[in-house]
């Protein structure tokens, strides 16, 4: 266990530093974002209702979607001034992230904001008129001031909200204490989730301890107590803007990594590469699919590996399916033509989609094929990841094979196959490098009709990256080095239950066992 | 010399009037009382004087100017206001509540720190209460406090809205006579709402009745006391005589006890 809790605190300051500077940002943008509009706001009811319609509106929207919609609005939005201006910005990362918590934190701070000023004694506020003060005046000196406590109280609970919903961003490709969570809850490392929700808890804790200071510095009319708080929460921020800074500039290449296993291993191998040859590197690991493939063809990753199937379909949208050679020949000149991108090379495994089930229950129905399986389906349940139900495959083998299954069930990959030993589905949408089919003695189903697409894993590198030969040169020799019997022991030793090594060990191992140069 | 003429004020577009075509002429360093029944319209018409409302007909001048040619919060900066209900800033301490006007009129601070002491003195509470707040002091208190607020800034003129409610009788008298007081001394034109018309009667020059926002009667409190036409008005007169009669009968039985 301490191996776990050492790795965690290995990255903490990256993470924590990261996560301290979007919340922060999106705070201080929340706060002047809302504050004018309450001021606005306070004295119309006509402009109070739409506000706070619009921001309960967007608090209504569940958190990751929000995060996730940012990222097509702003790639947009980037391609357009791009073409207009010659500008183009990150549209993935910390940008998408800071709006959508942004208007996250605004609801709270408005809300307590208009109660306090709507609740204000009206025989003082006709007071301030009459003592002589001017309504600028009568805002700055009284409305303010006698609304200060909840509107400080409105902060605080934003704070809270943001902290927490920080560790949403991982999978838009900013590093947060979320990056513990999702890693964590891939590599099934209960450890990294206990230890991100932690810290994630602690550093909400003491933010809301600090702001509770101002307010009470406020409140009581202690301006040294309110600096105090003030100052503290100031210096953390500081401080976290410097860890970046002390770790010296960012830059160099930026490794991108799907959520699962095998995408962390071969993520961890690369960076060990280019690291071995003196480069720097960033690593960006948890991303979304697709979010990978436009992020690289953004030039905000320099490299990652995807896979042949997920690029024709889901990136390239084609319905057709042409042998192995061919998909693999047509993409390297497409995506080139379209995007810029760099087809490497294959490394020589496939990672394609496969229905397994446990031996036992494959036996006594007499399943061996996924014809034989359609049989059967309307007594059985499939479960797949998160994104096996929406994609071409899926379609696909529901049609040719006309399946119907009584039930589908999502999973995070990692509970999948403990729902599949357990009885909560009796198929599972497996992946053919995934080391826990030979752990858990699954029975992997034929495609007769070869209806699944070919999975060949293959290094693509980003318009800017396909020029840089240092690049090229690290990560040639891994073309055709990796076999499928050793990308299998690999992610089993990451994903197995006992003696769990880490991504970064399970390809130091790969590395070794592949004789790579 | 604050003078009205034809003054209109209705909070329900017309269909009633709140103040109803009141002329009225006070001449400088005057002490005028306003005396009616709840919802006769006084508060409604000492606002319109500082603008704190404004007339829909009707014009108020300050010495021959129409106040609605001044900048409200200048006009107001110039004239004490005493709220009914007192209406002390809470976030504020007694000092900064005192002090208020004269520091947005820009005063220097060693100035209005002078004169919230001089004010303090003036309303007989003691100097430690300045760094209380409102809440730390009692009723009467902050009425006194609210009265020297509405004095801070060295105005001509003060509108009192029944400064002396919630107190008990001899504290009512006693922070009475000190307005009367302070009146002379600082040479004020006052226009001061009570329902009491024996305090009136007590302290005013000058007493105005008013009834469903009109003025029925106007004049120095001997004159009303002698008689008025309206019925209304003279039993109303004749209740601080009354009074005035049975306490002397009271005493004259106790002597002749004794
Ligand atoms: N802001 C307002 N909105 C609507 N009606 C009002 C408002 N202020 C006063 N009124 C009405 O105008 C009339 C006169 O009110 P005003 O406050 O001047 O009475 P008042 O003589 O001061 O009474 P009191 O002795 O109870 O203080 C009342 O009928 C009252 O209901
Ligand atoms: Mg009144």
């Amino acid at each position: 266990m301490s191996d776990p809790l050492h790795s965690a605190l290995a990255v903490l300051p990256d993470y924590l530093s990261q996560h301290v500077l979007l919340s922060a940002a999106a705070l201080a943008l929340g706060v002047a974002l809302s504050v004018p509009l309450l001021i606005a706001a306070r004295h119309s009811a006509r402009l109070r209702w739409p506000v706070l319609a619009v921001a309960s509106l967007i608090q209504t929207v569940p958190s990751i979607a929000l995060l996730a919609l940012f990222y097509p609005l702003l790639l947009g939005l980037s391609r357009l001034t791009g073409r207009l201006f010659g500008v183009r910005f990150q549209a993935l990362g910390f940008l998408p992230s800071l709006l959508a918590l942004t208007l996250y934190s605004i609801l709270p701070i408005l809300r307590n904001g208009v109660t306090a000023v709507l609740n204000l004694d009206p025989a003082i506020l006709q007071a301030a008129h009459g003592v002589g003060m001017t309504s600028r005046q009568r805002l700055l000196h009284v409305e303010l001031p006698l609304a200060a406590p909840m509107l400080m109280a409105g902060v605080r609970t934003s704070a809270v909200w943001v902290i927490g919903t920080a560790t949403l961003a991982t999978p838009v490709g900013q590093t947060s204490l979320g990056n513990y969570i999702f890693t964590g809850l891939q590599l099934a490392n209960w450890v990294w989730v206990l230890f991100g929700c932690g810290a994630a808890v602690a550093l909400a804790l003491v933010t809301d301890q600090l702001l509770a200071l101002i307010e009470f510095g406020l409140a009581r009319r202690r301006p040294r107590l309110a600096w105090l708080g003030l100052c503290l929460l100031v210096a953390g921020v500081a401080a976290a803007a410097a860890v970046p800074l002390a770790a010296g500039r960012r830059g160099g290449f930026v490794v991108g990594a799907k959520n699962f296993t095998e995408q962390y291993i071969l993520a961890a191998l690369i960076s060990s590469r280019l690291r071995a040859e003196g480069h720097p590197v960033t690593e960006r690991t948890g991303l979304g699919s697709t979010l990978a493939f436009q992020a690289l063809a953004g030039n905000e990753l320099s490299v990652y590996v995807d896979y042949t199937g997920t690029l024709w379909h889901d990136d390239l949208h084609h319905r057709s399916d042409p042998p192995r050679a061919t998909m693999l020949s047509e993409l390297r000149t497409q995506l080139r033509r379209r995007y810029g991108v760099v087809l490497l090379g294959p490394l020589g495994y496939q990672n394609a989609y496969v229905l397994a089930m446990r031996r036992p229950q494959a036996a006594a129905l007499g399943i061996r094929t996924i014809g034989d399986l359609a049989r059967f389906a309307p007594r059985l349940t499939l479960g797949g990841d998160l994104e096996f139900f929406a994609r071409p495959v899926w379609h696909d083998l529901e049609r040719r094979y006309a399946l119907h299954f009584r039930a589908l069930r999502q999973y995070e990959p990692a509970f999948m196959y403990h729902a599949l030993l357990s009885g909560a589905v009796n198929v599972i949408a497996a992946f053919s490098s995934d080391g826990r089919i030979a752990e858990d003695h699954l029975v992997v189903l034929k495609d007769p009709l070869h209806v699944i697409p070919p999975y060949d894993a293959v290094i693509l590198l980003s318009p800017h990256g396909a020029h840089d030969p240092a690049l090229r040169r690290a990560l040639e020799p891994l073309i055709d080095h990796i076999p499928i019997s050793l990308m299998r022991h690999a992610n089993f030793m990451v994903d197995r239950r006992h003696d769990k090594r880490t991504p970064r060990q399970a390809a130091r191992w790969l590395a070794h066992a592949a004789h790579l140069r | 010399m604050i003078a009205l003429q034809g003054v209109c004020k209705t909070f329900d577009g017309g269909a009633s009037y709140a103040v109803r075509d009141v002329n009225l002429e006070i001449p400088a360093h005057t002490f005028v009382a306003v005396v009616g029944d709840s919802g006769s319209g006084k508060t409604t018409l000492l606002k319109t004087i500082n603008r704190l409302i404004e007339p829909e007909a009707g014009e108020v001048c300050i010495d021959g100017e129409p106040v609605r040619s001044v900048p409200p919060h200048e006009l107001r900066r110039r004239i004490g206001y005493v709220f009914q209900g007192v209406g002390l800033f809470p976030h504020l301490s007694i000092a900064e509540n005192i002090g208020i006007t004269p520091q947005l009129a820009g005063w220097p601070d060693d100035a209005i720190r002078a004169r919230v002491e001089e004010l303090i003195d003036l309303v007989c509470l003691p100097r430690a209460y300045l760094t209380r707040m409102p809440a730390e002091l009692s009723g009467g208190q902050r009425q006194r406090v609210g009265i020297a607020r509405a004095l801070a800034a060295r105005p001509a003129i003060v509108l009192m809205d029944e400064p002396f409610g919630a107190l008990d009788p001899v504290t009512r008298d006693g922070l009475g006579g000190e307005c009367r007081r302070l009146h002379e001394h600082m040479q004020l034109t006052t226009v001061m709402v009570t329902h009491d018309i024996l305090e009136a009667v007590l302290l005013a020059d000058r007493i105005v009745v008013m009834r469903r926002g009109r003025i029925v009667a106007d004049g120095e409190p001997h004159e009303l006391l002698a008689g008025h036409p309206d019925p209304a008005v003279s039993t109303l007169m004749d209740m601080p005589r009354r009074q005035a009669a049975r306490v002397r009968s009271l005493l004259e039985e106790r002597t002749a006890h004794e």
